[in-house]
C-alpha cells in the first residue's frame, strides 16, 4: 500500500474538503467570535474591534460570577449521576450475551431517533405539578391513605392531611434530571466499550486470591475501565456546561446558567461583544479539561511503560 | 362567550390546519401563476388570516414566501447582519424605533398604498413613527394577567398581585422579557412605564427579587399554556395569548389592572435589502383592505386598527375587554418608547441579577 509519505499530494486532496469545511465553518466563526469578544457595540448594528478588554472584566461581576457557578455544579452533579448510574448499566451490557448486547445498545440508542426539544416537552408533561409523575404519586398517596383508614391509623394524619404535588420543574434538582437524562446514553456508550474490551480473567483472579465482591469492583473494575470514565465525564461534562434548552424550558426560568445569558445576549440585550466573551469562556474551560484528559493519559503511559 | 361564532375562531388545535393551508398556498408550482414575481413575507407565528396569502396570491399572482419568527428580538437579529432577502416584516412600535435608528427601514410610498385611508386616523401620528412614513398599524394590544377564575380568591385587579405579594405564591408566571417585565413592576410603583432611572430601575429589580421565590416560572412565552394546563393560576401575558385559551377553558379570565398598561402595535414595515418592493407596497396595501383585514381579525383575534375591517366584525370581537381595553384604561396605559442602547445593557444586567438570585 502506497504510504503517505511517497504521495503526499495524493493524500492531502483527500484532506482538501475536511480542511476546508473546518476552516470554513468551525474556524472562521470562532476567529469572528474571537473578535467580537475584543470589540464594542458603536451602533445597534455594528460591532468595531477595539480590543478593550471590558467583555472579559464584566465576566467577574458577582451576578455572572453566581450563574457560572450554578452551571458549574449542575453540569459537575449530573456528570457524576450519568458515571455512577452508567458504569453498572455499562457492566450490565458488557457481560450480555451477545443478543441481549444487541437488543440493550439499542434500548440505549433509542431516545436519539427523537428530536431533544420533543423528549424535553415530553419531560414537562412528566414532571409537571400537575404532571403524569405527580399524579401517579397522588393516586399512591390516596391508596396508601385508604389503607391507613382501613386499619384504623386514618386520624393520625402519618401522610399529611393532603397530597402534596412535588415540583420537579423550575427546581436546580429538575435541570440536573433533565441533563441526566439526556446525557446518560453519553456516559454509557463509552464505558461499555472500554468494559467490552477487558479481559475478565482478572474479574475471576480477583476473587480466586480472595477479594469480595465490592473490593473487586473498585480495585479492578473501576481501575480498568478508569480510560472510558474519563472520556465518559468530559462528553457529558462538557455539553452540560453549554445546556441552554434544559434550564430554559424544565428550569423554568428560574435556574437559568451561563448559556441562558449568553443567548440574550445575542438577542434582547443586542450585545454580541460580551456574549462572544462569555462563550468564549466556556470554550477555554473546555480546553483546559481536555488538556488535563491529555496530562492524564500521558501520565498514565508513562507509569505502565515503567511497569512493563 | 361560547356563541357559535366563538367556536369558529382559533383554538390551538385549529392552527395546524391552520398553518397546513398556508404551506399548501406556498408550495403551489410556480407555473400555475403568471409572472408576477414574488415577495418574501416574514411574519409572527399565527398571525394571519387563513386564507389571507391564498387569496392575495390568486388575486395578484405574486408568489408569497411565507417565513416565521418568534419575537421582535429574533427579528432583530436577522436583519441586524444585513436583510437576508425580506421584503415585508411586521415588528413592535418600540423595534421600529430601533430599525429607524440603525437606519433598517425603507420609506413607505403612500401612492401604492391606498387602502391606508383605512386605517383609523387615531393611529396616523404614533411617537415611534411621527406622520406614518415607514410603517403602517396591524394590529395592536395589551399586556394583562390571565388569570384561573376558580382559583382566585376576589378580584385580580392590580399588577401587586404579581410583584408585590405571595398570596398567589407558586401560582405566578411572568414572562422571561427583561424588559417588558420591568417596565411593568415601574408602572405597578406608579411610574411611566418609560422612565428609566438608575433609582426605578434598583427599586424594581429589588422588587422582583423579593417577589422570587413566589414565582412559578418566567415563561418563554408560554405562560398561556402553564395556565391552561393548571400549572399556575396567573399569568403575565399578552392579550391575544390568553383570548386563544380562553376559548378553550371558560375558567381563564384576563384583566388589564388598574395601574395602566403597556399598548403595543405591531406594524408593517419595508426592511432596506428586500428585492420586491411594489410587490411588497401591493401586499401591503392588500392586508388593509377591509374584508381582508376582517379575515385576518377573525383568525388572530387582536385588536384591529382598520376601520373597515371593523365594521365587518360582530360584537363578540369588538365589544370584548380582553380584545379592546376600555377607555380609562387606555388612558393611563403608554406605549413603550425605545430607550437607547444604554438602558437595554443595564436593564439585562439587572435581569441577570434577579436570574442570578435565590
Amino acid at each position: 500500500m502506497d504510504s503517505y509519505k511517497q504521495k503526499p499530494l495524493a493524500f492531502l486532496s483527500f484532506g482538501i474538503p475536511s480542511i476546508a469545511w473546518l476552516l470554513l465553518f468551525f474556524m472562521l466563526p470562532l476567529a469572528i467570535i474571537f473578535m467580537y469578544s475584543f470589540g464594542e457595540n458603536v451602533s445597534v448594528v455594528e460591532v468595531k474591534t477595539t480590543w478593550t478588554l471590558d467583555n472579559y472584566a464584566r465576566i467577574f461581576q458577582p451576578e455572572i460570577m453566581t450563574l457560572l457557578w450554578r452551571t458549574l455544579w449542575i453540569a459537575l452533579l449530573a456528570t457524576v449521576i450519568c458515571i455512577v448510574v452508567g458504569l453498572p448499566v455499562a457492566l450490565v451490557i458488557a457481560t450480555a450475551a451477545p443478543w441481549a448486547k444487541a437488543w440493550l445498545l439499542l434500548l440505549i440508542m433509542l431516545p436519539f431517533w427523537t428530536n431533544l426539544l420533543i423528549r424535553t416537552y415530553s419531560l414537562l408533561n412528566i414532571l409537571g405539578t400537575r404532571g403524569r409523575l405527580n399524579e401517579f404519586l397522588g393516586w399512591l398517596w390516596h391508596k396508601a391513605n385508604d389503607f391507613l383508614v382501613f386499619i384504623g391509623a386514618g386520624d393520625l394524619g402519618l401522610l399529611g392531611t393532603k397530597f402534596v404535588a412535588f415540583k420537579f420543574l423550575g427546581t436546580p434538582g429538575g435541570v440536573v434530571l433533565g441533563i441526566v437524562y439526556v446525557s446518560l446514553p453519553f456516559a454509557i456508550l463509552p464505558i461499555y466499550s472500554s468494559l467490552e474490551r477487558m479481559d475478565t480473567s482478572y474479574l475471576e483472579a480477583s476473587m480466586d486470591l480472595g477479594a469480595g465482591q465490592l473490593q473487586t469492583f473498585f480495585r479492578i473494575l473501576v481501575p480498568l475501565a478508569l480510560p472510558g470514565i474519563l472520556t465518559a465525564f468530559l462528553i457529558t461534562f462538557i455539553p452540560a456546561l453549554g445546556q441552554f434548552l434544559t434550564p430554559e424550558l424544565l428550569g423554568r426560568g428560574q435556574v437559568d446558567m451561563v448559556a441562558n445569558v449568553i443567548q440574550r445576549q445575542f438577542k434582547g440585550a443586542n450585545d454580541w461583544p460580551f456574549g462572544s466573551a462569555l462563550s468564549l469562556m466556556l470554550l477555554y474551560i473546555t480546553f483546559i479539561l481536555l488538556a488535563l484528559r491529555a496530562f492524564a493519559d500521558a501520565a498514565r503511559s508513562r507509569r505502565e511503560s515503567r511497569a512493563l | 362567550m361560547s356563541t357559535n361564532k366563538m367556536s369558529t375562531k382559533i383554538n390551538r388545535r385549529q392552527f395546524l390546519t391552520g398553518s397546513a393551508a398556508v404551506g399548501i398556498s406556498f408550495t403551489m408550482p410556480n407555473g400555475v401563476f403568471a409572472d408576477a414575481g414574488k415577495v418574501n413575507f416574514y411574519n409572527w407565528d399565527t398571525y394571519i388570516g387563513e386564507t389571507t396569502i391564498e387569496d392575495f396570491e390568486k388575486a395578484t399572482g405574486i408568489k408569497v414566501q411565507y417565513d416565521l419568527y418568534a419575537d421582535n428580538d429574533e427579528l432583530f437579529a436577522k436583519l441586524k447582519g444585513g436583510n437576508p432577502g425580506y421584503d415585508i416584516i411586521i415588528p413592535s412600535n418600540d423595534y421600529i424605533e430601533q430599525m429607524l435608528d440603525a437606519d433598517m427601514l425603507l420609506p413607505l410610498d403612500m401612492s401604492k398604498i391606498p387602502n391606508a385611508k383605512n386605517v383609523d386616523p387615531a393611529f396616523m401620528n404614533p411617537s415611534f413613527d411621527p406622520g406614518r412614513k415607514f410603517s403602517l398599524p396591524y394590529m395592536w394590544g395589551t399586556i394583562g394577567i390571565g388569570y384561573r377564575k376558580s382559583a382566585i380568591d376576589g378580584e385580580i385587579t392590580s399588577w401587586g398581585d404579581l410583584f408585590d405579594s405571595d398570596k398567589y405564591s407558586g401560582r405566578i408566571a411572568l414572562m422571561n422579557e427583561s424588559r417588558t417585565v420591568l417596565q411593568m413592576v415601574m408602572k405597578y410603583m406608579g411610574k411611566s412605564l418609560n422612565d428609566w432611572t438608575d433609582e426605578n430601575l434598583a427599586a424594581a429589580e429589588a422588587m422582583l427579587i423579593k417577589q422570587k421565590p413566589h414565582i412559578t416560572s418566567f415563561a418563554q412565552d408560554n405562560g398561556q399554556d402553564l395556565l391552561l394546563s393548571g400549572e399556575v393560576d396567573l399569568a403575565m401575558e399578552w392579550n391575544g395569548d390568553i383570548l386563544q385559551i380562553m376559548e378553550e377553558d371558560d375558567d381563564i379570565g384576563y384583566v388589564v389592572p388598574k395601574e395602566g398598561t403597556l399598548l403595543w402595535e405591531d406594524a408593517m414595515c419595508i426592511p432596506k435589502g428586500g428585492e420586491n418592493v411594489d410587490n411588497a407596497h401591493a401586499l401591503i396595501n392588500n392586508l388593509l383592505d377591509g374584508q381582508v383585514g376582517a379575515g385576518i381579525a377573525e383568525y388572530v383575534y387582536y385588536a384591529t386598527p382598520n376601520k373597515a375591517a371593523q365594521a365587518l366584525m360582530d360584537d363578540d370581537y369588538l365589544q370584548n375587554p380582553a380584545i379592546f381595553p376600555s377607555e380609562e384604561s387606555t388612558k393611563i396605559s403608554e406605549a413603550a418608547v425605545y430607550a437607547g442602547a444604554d438602558w437595554v445593557r443595564k436593564t439585562d444586567e439587572a435581569w441577570t441579577r434577579i436570574k442570578a438570585a435565590g
